[in-house]
């Protein structure tokens, strides 16, 4: 019964008392018990915290003083800290880490009276765009090809938020978004996903991957609930030195906008040799539906497109190298015993990290390295400034940029696991932005031949996410999409 | 450039992370298929170009010097894997 509602609606229904939070929590539960084991998008239930968190929601509601999420269940990436429960990165090297604080996004979550139903399974430190990396084990898309029981893969890094929401489990998620990590899994998943604005989420109390990129967000069914859980999490942070200080506005107000006089740019380098040709029909729709609401479509040029994901692949993993320098066994997580303290660092390290996790530590420390920064390290962050110089030019003409959000639909646990090159082609169309800061934004626009769900990618001028939710809920009301997972709670 | 063996050891040592020797080939190949693409950058002209060295556009802020937070000694050592009363513990650094 309550597996198709929106947060919008529940909050309604909630304030109207039409069913309790407990009401409305019991069935998330109990949905999780039962298709968790299926889909392991959770690494840690706490179904008795949620059970709490509602009654302290329902006497809010009664009480007059709830906030805006109150009873609202959602899942936390497990990369968000959350005091008194266990946060692993899905990392063996935090398997048993308990934070003692509560990270500034969650915070926010909670203080809007939100239910959290544990913390989702995610590609080890968020390094991945399957969830196959993932110590926890991998996480299974609750949708499947027309004809066929392969399990596919959620996408990555935030497999497990997306496929919880995707899967009716839950009614929202956190994420975070590195080089794609939310809208690749959103588009995969045929949910709405968004990133804001570096600088628009604090960072502080989420396990660091790359700390220039690395930004949170969220997961919806609906470009509206992302809307109102964006609006929850986002906001100044003295705790975080690049949290911006600026007002939040009203994002769900924005949705409502329409398009009409807007100008969509489209970055003519994402028209690639060889296209999926299901993904560049879907493209063409959705700038035909933006025209039809009154938008102009002009073409714009990214050049240094191409370039993104190698400057990714540099600028990424040498900040990660750094960040995931405290894992040494000493302070928290697991250790590994050694002869001497060295010893001891690199056992601890060998044992802790999966093989994706060191590749990037040993190629970020490689291009930081005395002799091959020049070369790698700064020459990369020269091109990031020419990637950003792109978006700046193209926003001086343009009030948004529509693009697919992934190259395909979501592909089967095992494929592409051979070559991490091919694995990284995935977020071809994501990474730029994330080079760059600004925001984007995966809605799901429509199915492929096999039946499965892809998305298009709004992206927009920096803490402009009013215009990029303005344009994607256009899209959505167009698109009409109304598939479901085969893998859902109520079917 | 192509990473040799002895490199790839060296690297490891600097990531501290212990890598076995019968390990070495295959990750060398790993690590040079992903050098070797991301490669493709030598062909940007950057003559100029300042380097962008952070996500956000603004100046960092600056915070009073001053003590916000501490004095919970338990709380913090509680996820140690060894402890000596207020203290962590690790094998010993000095003969």
């Amino acid at each position: 019964m309550f597996s198709d509602l929106s947060i919008v609606e529940a909050a309604s229904a909630l304030r109207r008392r039409d069913f309790s939070a407990r009401e409305l929590t019991q069935a998330h539960v109990d949905a999780v018990a039962a298709l968790n084991p299926r889909l392991n998008a959770f690494i840690t239930e706490t179904p008795e915290l949620a059970l709490a968190r509602a009654d302290a929601a329902d006497a809010a509601l009664a009480a007059g003083t709830a906030g805006p999420l109150a009873g609202i269940p959602l899942a936390i990436k497990d990369l968000f800290c959350t005091e008194g429960v266990r946060t692993t990165a899905a990392s063996r090297i935090l398997g048993n880490f308990i934070p003692p604080y509560e990270s500034t996004v969650t915070a926010n979550l909670l203080r809007d009276g939100a239910v959290f139903l544990g913390k989702a399974n995610l590609d080890e430190f968020a390094m991945g765009s399957s969830n196959m990396t993932s110590a926890f084990g991998p996480v299974a898309n609750p949708w499947q090809r027309a004809g066929s029981n392969a399990v596919l893969v959620p996408g990555g890094s935030s497999g497990g938020s997306a496929a919880a929401v995707a899967a009716r489990i839950a009614m929202g998620a956190t994420g975070t978004d590195t080089g794609g990590s939310i809208r690749q899994p959103a588009a995969f998943c045929g949910i709405a996903g968004i990133k804001p604005t570096y600088g628009r989420c604090s960072r502080w109390g989420i396990v660091a991957f790359a700390s220039s990129l690395d930004q949170a967000g969220a997961f919806a069914r609906t470009v509206g609930d992302c809307a109102v859980l964006l609006g929850s999490m986002a906001g100044f942070d003295a705790k975080d030195s690049t949290s911006v200080e600026r007002p939040v506005p009203d994002y769900l107000a924005a949705t409502k906008r329409g398009v009409r006089g807007l100008r969509i740019g489209v970055p003519r380098e994402y028209r690639m040799e060889g296209m999926n040709p299901d993904v560049e029909r879907l493209w063409q729709s959705g700038l035909q539906w933006l025209r039809d609401a009154g938008a102009e479509i002009v073409d714009v040029s990214l050049p240094h497109t191409k370039y993104g994901l190698a400057t990714y692949y540099i600028v990424a993993p040498a900040e990660a190298s750094s960040n995931l320098a405290r894992y040494d066994g000493v302070r928290f997580g697991v250790r590994q015993d050694g002869v001497d303290l060295i010893d001891l660092y690199e056992r601890t390290r060998a044992e802790g990290f999966g093989d994706e996790v060191k590749r990037r530590i040993m190629i970020g420390t490689y291009v930081l390295s005395a002799g091959y920064y020049d070369a790698y390290y700064l020459r990369a962050q020269k091109v990031r400034a020419l990637i950003l110089k792109d978006f700046s030019e193209a926003f001086a003409r343009v009030d948004a940029l529509l693009t697919p959000t992934a190259p395909t639909g979501a592909f089967a646990q095992g494929e592409k696991m051979d070559d991490p090159i091919a694995m990284y082609l995935n977020d071809v169309f994501t990474v730029p932005a994330s080079m760059a800061g600004v925001p984007g934004m995966s809605v799901p626009a429509g199915l492929d031949h096999q039946g499965l769900p892809l998305g298009l990618q709004v992206i927009g001028r920096p803490f402009d996410e009013e215009t990029v939710f303005a344009v994607s809920q256009v899209i959505e009301d167009a698109a009409g999409f109304s598939a479901v997972p085969q893998v859902r709670a109520g079917a | 450039m192509s990473l040799d063996p002895a490199t790839v050891r060296r690297i490891a040592r600097l990531a501290r992370i212990r890598v076995e020797d019968a390990a070495v080939p295959r990750l060398q190949g790993e690590l040079n298929n992903i050098l070797g693409w991301i490669e493709q950058l030598s062909e940007v002209d950057v003559e100029g170009v300042a380097p962008l060295t952070g996500g956000a556009q603004i100046a960092l802020r600056m915070r009073g010097d001053a003590v916000t937070d501490g004095g919970y000694p338990e709380r913090i050592l509680a996820n140690a894997p060894d402890r000596a009363g207020e203290f962590f513990a690790v094998p010993k650094v000095v003969e």
